[in-house]
């Protein structure tokens, strides 16, 4: 049996669809099936262009949803449509809303959801690929019952890839009443940052908890400058309130994948790891030899933070 | 208002951690509070000190032989706990919990429930909001910041790049990020007092719960070890280490040869 059928949630991100989106459209087409995206927001064009361009045939689009917090309401509209449709599965990015929804429909449908997916495989039947221990080892898994399974799949599991100029065919859908009372969106606030987007940047420089203190963290931003990338953080030192959320890498935070990461007095915890461990290469600086970084570093370099690191900045301002 | 936290006793994440003969992580050593619980603990205690009324209590799902982890969460000044333990819920998938969960608390009818984002040692995700659709509530989820204001509970949501306020009429379930507040430390009087509060042990057949309707729906085909990059150079500093580091990255092309 090869896949016939996948439904993949279609993030709504500014006019078009979030990156993660675009993904697993790529990676629902490439694994043979016929593709339906299911999507939101006030731009049903643009994004039908879109998913049409990753390779979805057709749109479920259940219109502007104002400010409302889309968990509930497109987790039942979904409930409402696989009454009639029989998905393989629906494919779901590990976004805050994406994991929302997931919980809702899993609860709505009675059914399991696999989570933290990084692969998938279409055999006898679709299995999923889940990294445990920091990506030492992989567990795959599938659905023992029948009906659509639910998997959230990581950022950056697959490649987006644009297939063609084809736009989907839009089917306009009533959003189901969710019976469950709303969680209003009443304001919303942007961080100011300048440089790449971190899940973008082409080097990223990460600092953990090896900086001693939030100062340090400016040598870090002062290295990602100077390499034209974005500064990163493990989850110890955003729990510190060193540096704000939106700057964590790992298993809770961004998933990224750059040509060069630099990991600064990070002394690689699974949770970290799972986050960075597709970088190209991998330079570590730390005090401790025998740090699980170093285990998966093309360059490392036992030392202190503090001395490597303005030398370091130092030298390459010299060529800037 | 009274508040309810879901608390988990992992296997301590800084250990090395394997997996026993039916793939399921392995729990036979000893079990401790999940970190990642002990914010959603912090945020109910500021809140219900805040109002001035109500109380703080706990529930898990897991083994009870040894709840010195639920007994820390205690300490810190939840008033009682309620552990589902049971040997059928063993190897349980999240929705299989959060059902378990929702009977357990549904015999309290808080005000609140507060949930880490995800646990430490299995990091699925989806059982808060799992929980508040078995419940029919709102879910304000991945909250840095948690205020109540009359009957509405005010959130600041993360989002990609800042964050959104979101709001939402009690009874909701809310999800915390770790981070979201310092965690008090237990006090001796603290740990004292933890000592006799009640800690209650309930089973499956005490929840009147389907136990058909808890076999887990997935299956485990293989765990296979992932291909892994083999270590690169490791050069130990005596000073020159920032120049090897430069050296690798021209040689590498991210920056461009010798300012000379």
């Amino acid at each position: 049996m090869s896949v016939s059928n996948l439904w993949v949630i279609a993030e709504p991100s500014g006019t078009g669809i979030t990156s993660t989106s675009k993904e697993l459209i790529s990676e629902a087409r490439r694994l043979g099936a016929s593709v339906t995206a299911v999507s939101w927001g006030p731009h049903a064009a643009s994004v039908a262009a879109d998913v049409g361009a990753y390779g979805a045939q057709r749109l479920l689009h259940l219109g502007d949803l104002g400010a409302v917090l889309p968990g509930s309401v497109v987790a039942a509209t979904l409930a409402t449509l696989l009454n009639n449709e029989s998905p393989e599965a629906v494919l779901i990015p590990a976004s805050n809303d994406g994991r929302d929804i997931a919980g809702r429909l899993s609860a709505m449908l009675d059914a399991p959801v696999l989570t933290n997916v990084t692969g998938l495989r279409a055999g006898a039947s679709l299995e999923t690929e889940h990294p445990i221990f920091g990506g030492r080892q992989t567990v795959v898994a599938r659905f023992r019952a029948n009906g659509p399974g639910l998997i959230v799949v990581r950022a950056k599991s697959f490649v987006a890839e644009a297939s063609s100029d084809g736009v989907a065919h839009i089917e306009d859908v009533s959003p189901t009443p969710s019976s469950t009372r709303a969680a209003m969106i009443r304001a919303t606030h942007v961080e100011e940052h300048s440089g790449p987007a971190l899940e973008d940047a082409s080097v990223v420089v990460s600092g953990g908890r090896g900086l001693g203190d939030a100062a340090s963290y400016e040598m870090v931003q002062e290295l990602a400058r100077l390499l034209h990338g974005a500064p990163g953080a493990s989850r110890a030192i955003v729990d510190a309130g060193w540096v704000p959320y939106s700057h964590q890498v790992g298993q809770t935070g961004k998933t990224v994948k750059p040509d060069l990461y630099i990991a600064c007095g990070i002394s690689g915890a699974t949770q970290h790891m799972v986050g960075m461990k597709g970088s190209s290469v991998i330079v570590a600086i730390n005090k401790d030899p025998d740090a699980p970084i170093f285990s998966i570093s093309d360059f490392g370099v036992v030392g202190d933070v503090h001395t490597v690191l303005p030398a370091l900045i130092a030298a390459l301002k010299l060529r800037s | 208002m009274n508040v309810v936290v879901c608390v988990k006793q992992i296997p301590d994440p800084a250990a090395p951690q394997s997996l026993d003969s039916e793939h399921r992580l392995d729990r036979s050593g000893k079990l401790i509070l999940d970190e990642a619980d002990t914010y959603g603990v912090e945020v109910a205690l500021q809140l219900v000190e805040a109002r001035g009324e109500g109380e703080v209590s706990l529930v898990s799902m897991g083994d009870a032989t040894d709840v010195t982890g639920i007994r820390s969460a205690l300490a810190m000044g939840a008033l009682r706990a309620t552990v589902v333990s049971d040997p059928l819920l063993r190897g349980a998938d999240a929705l299989t919990t959060a059902k378990v969960l929702a009977a357990a608390i549904s015999r309290e009818m808080p005000d609140l429930i507060l949930c880490a984002t995800e646990s430490s040692d299995g990091y699925t995700g989806t059982l808060p909001v799992q929980l508040a659709q078995l419940l029919d509530w709102p879910a304000l989820t991945f909250a840095t910041s948690v205020v109540v204001e009359g009957d509405t509970v005010v959130v600041h949501r993360q989002t990609e790049d800042g964050f959104d306020e979101v709001g939402a009429q009690l009874p909701v379930v809310v999800t915390v990020t770790a981070g979201v507040v310092e965690p008090r430390y237990a006090t001796f009087k603290g740990i004292m007092a933890a000592k006799s509060r009640p800690v209650n042990v309930v089973g499956i057949a005490d929840l009147a719960l389907d136990i058909a309707a808890l076999d887990p729906r997935q299956d485990i085909v293989a765990v296979e070890t992932a291909a892994t990059k083999s270590a690169g150079e490791k050069y130990v500093d005596d000073g020159e280490g920032a120049a090897r580091i430069v050296a690798f990255l021209e040689q590498i092309k991210i920056v461009s040869g010798g300012a000379s």
